[in-house]
């Protein structure tokens, strides 16, 4: 492994200011300390410093999502035999290769664009490449239907990098979750080929649906009066739905990790599922009043514990909620924060007729809310200490 | 008043290399040193040239604004350089030591029976008024101030930090005759901050509060922040525990004496341990023959890993310094350091496996591990300040440098070590302690 070292430690000069090579500055800077750990060492304040950085923490989020991701290409294949009424008579390891072979372009994609405008913008700053694109790039591929077209996850994911982040000045200061940036992009840019039962499932025109299955999400179903899904299916992943978002059980393996790690706010994660459940308790309260057209009212009375395992619901709660740059920093904050995004996800869920799923719409909204909170928090923390120095004086 | 606070926020970083409870007298020294750039603040006048003669507690420099404000010299001999760096600013005034030149002489007496003016007088033109400083901004405190108390902790929770009770073992009445001329300074209390357990419980004529609990607990301003907070206008002085002794040798022998003990620490040190020496003492005197290996790089710093200064082996000990601690450099790539299991890494995060199997002590290098980023993670540093304080939005208030907001989010109530750990732990790398001089300057500078 020495050569490795060796070559970067003899092309380093090449890449200064002024060298031949200087445009290559960032990109040679972020395959070298991705490699190897910078020598550096400290020169003010503390002599010692913890071992956990930024590349540390990125990458026990990308760990963590893996579970939803590998579960994700099994489900893409499952969905696949059982629209063309294969499934009982596939193997699980050709089920999970279809799956793999339709999810990983998308993955080669969002993180080729995402980390190739992270370089150049790198580079035009003159500052190092940032880990944060190692989780958007992941989280993208997870929230996109399957059947999306790759130039489109492209374009997304383009979009969300240069104006959802590099705008305001990189990682760390967006104020909008990147990934589901590039999702609010794709929904509102190209909502004929964003909604509807067909992008769910990867098919091809000559495949032959059997009859009777419709590919539809169970959200949408449910908005459409129908509860037709089966509760162990939703929890363990068996249903249409985006590629990561479907199996309740894969994302709380990757809760368990950022929640020991205490990378990922427990605190936004309870209280985005409390306000999801609260939200349900408020609806299922108010299923029986005059009015409701029979569909809506079916929705209403729906389980309250049911919104927790159906659509993107617990994957935004662990994964994008927690994004600690956009979301709430204060720890009061994040309480409200997270209770709000469930409320609000819920909300839309069932009462807008316009988006089956409202999580991302939840999010973003409270993303854009974040400071806000934290505004009126810090100013009780400042009101609480003027008021001890009045006490005293 | 006796208070028992119990503190949850912190961390204590076991390293290797704690010093053994063992006493060692070094030789005097050849040559000690005062290094005005100890003073954060301070612009120094000199009162000596090169080849002047001094006694012990004979002025080697003053304060240009406070020239009541001495720095006297540790032992008696002659100046033998003035050591100057860029624009000519004084980095160190050196003294070949002469034992035949003795200590000048003060007064002998029980400081309570003093008046307040005589006792300040006397810590004043001893050159032993610079150990006391002032919260706000952690300066050397004005002679002119009113202090609304007096603190002082007799525990430090630093790592490797010397225990206070084994230095003082024997000299309690001395740091007695101390305390009692530090109350004439003051119309509040001289309040002590005390561990479990500790031999500090029986003095007289001061407040006891017990503090319990992790890293910072030891630290004075976390200490004042828990009992008696600093508002805005209110000040109040701290002095560490070693000088105290000095105060109370130079009322009950009319002659300074800057003898301390320091710890010798860390995991290059072959034999940790406790050495007698003296203010100002030779870094080389020291460490010389006892570390591990000699050739390695390694890194000295005089005072603790957290806040102390880097030091080379031809430099001295600082004025406030009670400990040595050495370090290897690790100056060294780590091939895919972020990927590591990490069975070996102490973290104040749980993204290690060495948070499962903690180990007694750790070694750790002065790598920092990683790039400079923005703030990303939040929370980290909040668990680690026991006080008051939202550190984050105080750092970008400075960052920003917004006096209103500096103020309400308690500038007054903070320095560097306060906030110490959480440049430890951060996973930005990012320079909090810096930064919390800069703003500290900026407030003294705008509002003096």
């Amino acid at each position: 492994m020495k050569f490795i070292k060796n070559f970067f430690e003899r092309t380093e000069p090449l890449v200064q200011k002024g060298a031949k090579y200087h445009w290559l500055n960032s990109v040679h800077d972020g395959f070298f300390t991705f490699l190897y750990t910078p020598k550096t060492t400290s020169k003010t304040g503390t002599h010692i410093h913890d071992y956990i950085d930024l590349k540390r923490t990125m990458s026990i989020v990308v760990l963590s999502v893996v579970p939803a991701l590998l579960f994700g290409m099994y489900n893409v294949g499952v969905q696949h035999f059982k629209a063309i009424g294969e499934l009982a008579s596939t193997g699980f390891f050709d089920i999970f290769l279809f799956g793999l072979i339709k999810v990983l372009p998308i993955v080669i994609v969002s993180y080729g664009v995402g980390l190739g405008i992270e370089f150049v913008f790198a580079q035009l700053r003159g500052h190092e490449i940032q880990e944060g694109f190692l989780v958007s790039g992941m989280l993208i591929p997870l929230i996109m239907p399957v059947n999306t077209p790759l130039w489109m996850i492209a374009v997304a994911t383009a979009f969300a990098v240069v104006l959802g982040k590099e705008v305001f000045g990189g990682t760390g200061m967006n104020i909008w979750n990147p990934a589901l940036v590039a999702r609010a992009f794709l929904f509102f840019a190209y909502p004929a080929q964003m909604s509807g039962d067909s992008v769910w499932i990867a098919l091809k025109d000559t495949d032959k649906v059997v009859d009777g299955f419709s590919g539809a999400t169970p959200m949408a179903d449910a908005a459409a009066g129908h509860l037709n899904y089966s509760v162990a299916d939703a929890f363990f992943g068996f249903i249409p739905g985006s590629i990561g978002e479907t199996s309740t059980l894969a994302i709380l393996i990757g809760a368990v990790l950022l929640i020991i790690t205490g990378i990922g706010s427990w605190k936004i994660m309870v209280s985005t599922i409390a306000g999801g459940a609260v939200m349900g308790l408020i609806l299922n309260a108010f299923a029986g009043s005059a009015g409701l057209s029979p569909e809506v009212a079916t929705y209403f009375s729906m389980p309250f514990w049911h919104h927790l395992i159906l659509g993107g619901f617990m994957f935004g709660a662990i994964f994008m909620a927690t994004d600690p740059v956009s979301a709430s920093q204060t720890e009061k904050g994040k309480w409200i924060y997270g209770f709000l995004i469930g409320i609000l996800a819920i909300i839309i869920r069932v009462i807008n007729p316009a988006f089956p799923e409202g999580m991302m719409l939840a999010i973003l909204l409270m993303n854009t809310f974040a400071p806000l909170i934290d505004h009126y928090v810090v100013a009780g923390h400042v009101k609480r200490r003027t008021k001890r120095a009045k006490v005293s004086a | 008043m006796s208070e028992v606070v119990k503190l949850r926020k912190g961390l204590n970083i076991k390293l290797k290399g704690s010093a053994e409870k063992a006493l060692d007298k070094l030789p005097v020294p050849a040559t000690v040193a005062l290094k005005p750039t100890d003073f954060p603040g301070l612009t120094p006048k000199l009162s000596v040239k090169v080849d002047a003669e001094v006694k012990a507690g004979d002025a080697l420099f003053y304060d240009k604004y406070h020239p009541e404000i001495k720095f006297t010299a540790p032992l008696g001999g002659k100046v033998v350089s003035i050591n100057r760096g860029e624009r000519r600013k004084i980095l160190e005034v050196v003294i070949a030591t002469d034992e035949n030149v003795g200590s000048a002489e003060f007064k002998k007496a029980d400081p309570s029976s003093l008046s307040a003016e005589e006792v300040k007088e006397q810590i004043l033109k001893s050159g032993i008024w610079p150990f006391i400083k002032k919260r706000p901004y952690g300066i050397i405190a004005n002679p002119e101030e009113k202090p609304k108390a007096i603190y002082i902790s007799t525990f430090d929770t630093a790592p490797l930090a010397p225990d206070y009770n084994f230095v003082l073992d024997g000299q309690l009445d001395t740091f007695q005759t101390g305390v009692n001329a530090l109350a004439q300074l003051t119309e509040g209390k001289v309040n002590l901050g005390v561990s479990k357990d500790s031999a500090f419980t029986s003095l007289k004529n001061v407040v006891v509060n017990t503090f319990e609990g992790p890293h910072p607990a030891g630290n004075v301003g976390i200490q004042i922040a828990n009992t008696s907070p600093i508002n805005k206008g209110e000040v109040v002085w701290t002095i560490s525990v070693q000088d105290v002794l000095f105060i109370g040798r130079l009322f009950e022998t009319g002659n300074v004496d800057f003898t301390k003990t320091v710890a010798l620490t860390g995991s290059e040190v072959q034999a940790p341990k406790y050495y007698q020496t003296t203010v100002g003492a030779p870094i080389a005197n020291l460490v010389g023959g006892k570390l591990v290996d000699a050739d390695y790089n390694q890194r000295i710093i005089s005072g603790n890993v957290l806040t102390g200064t880097k030091v080379s082996s031809k430099s001295f000990l600082g004025f406030y310094d009670s400990q040595i601690s050495v370090i290897p450099e690790g100056d060294e790539y780590e091939f895919l350091g972020w990927a590591d299991p990490g069975f070996n890494k102490f973290s104040a995060t749980k993204a290690y496996f060495g948070k499962l199997f903690p180990k007694k002590e750790y070694t750790m290098n002065a790598n920092i591990h990683g790039g400079e980023r923005a703030f990303v993670l939040s929370n980290q540093y909040e668990k680690l300040v026991p006080m008051d304080i939202l550190p984050v939005f105080l750092l970008k208030a400075i960052l920003v440098n917004d006096i209103d907001k500096m103020e309400n989010f308690g500038i007054y109530e903070v320095i560097e070590e306060d906030f110490a750990l959480c440049e430890y732990a951060c996973t930005s790398k990012i320079e909090v302690q810096k930064i919390l001089r800069e703003g500290i300057n900026t407030m003294i500078k705008e509002l003096g």
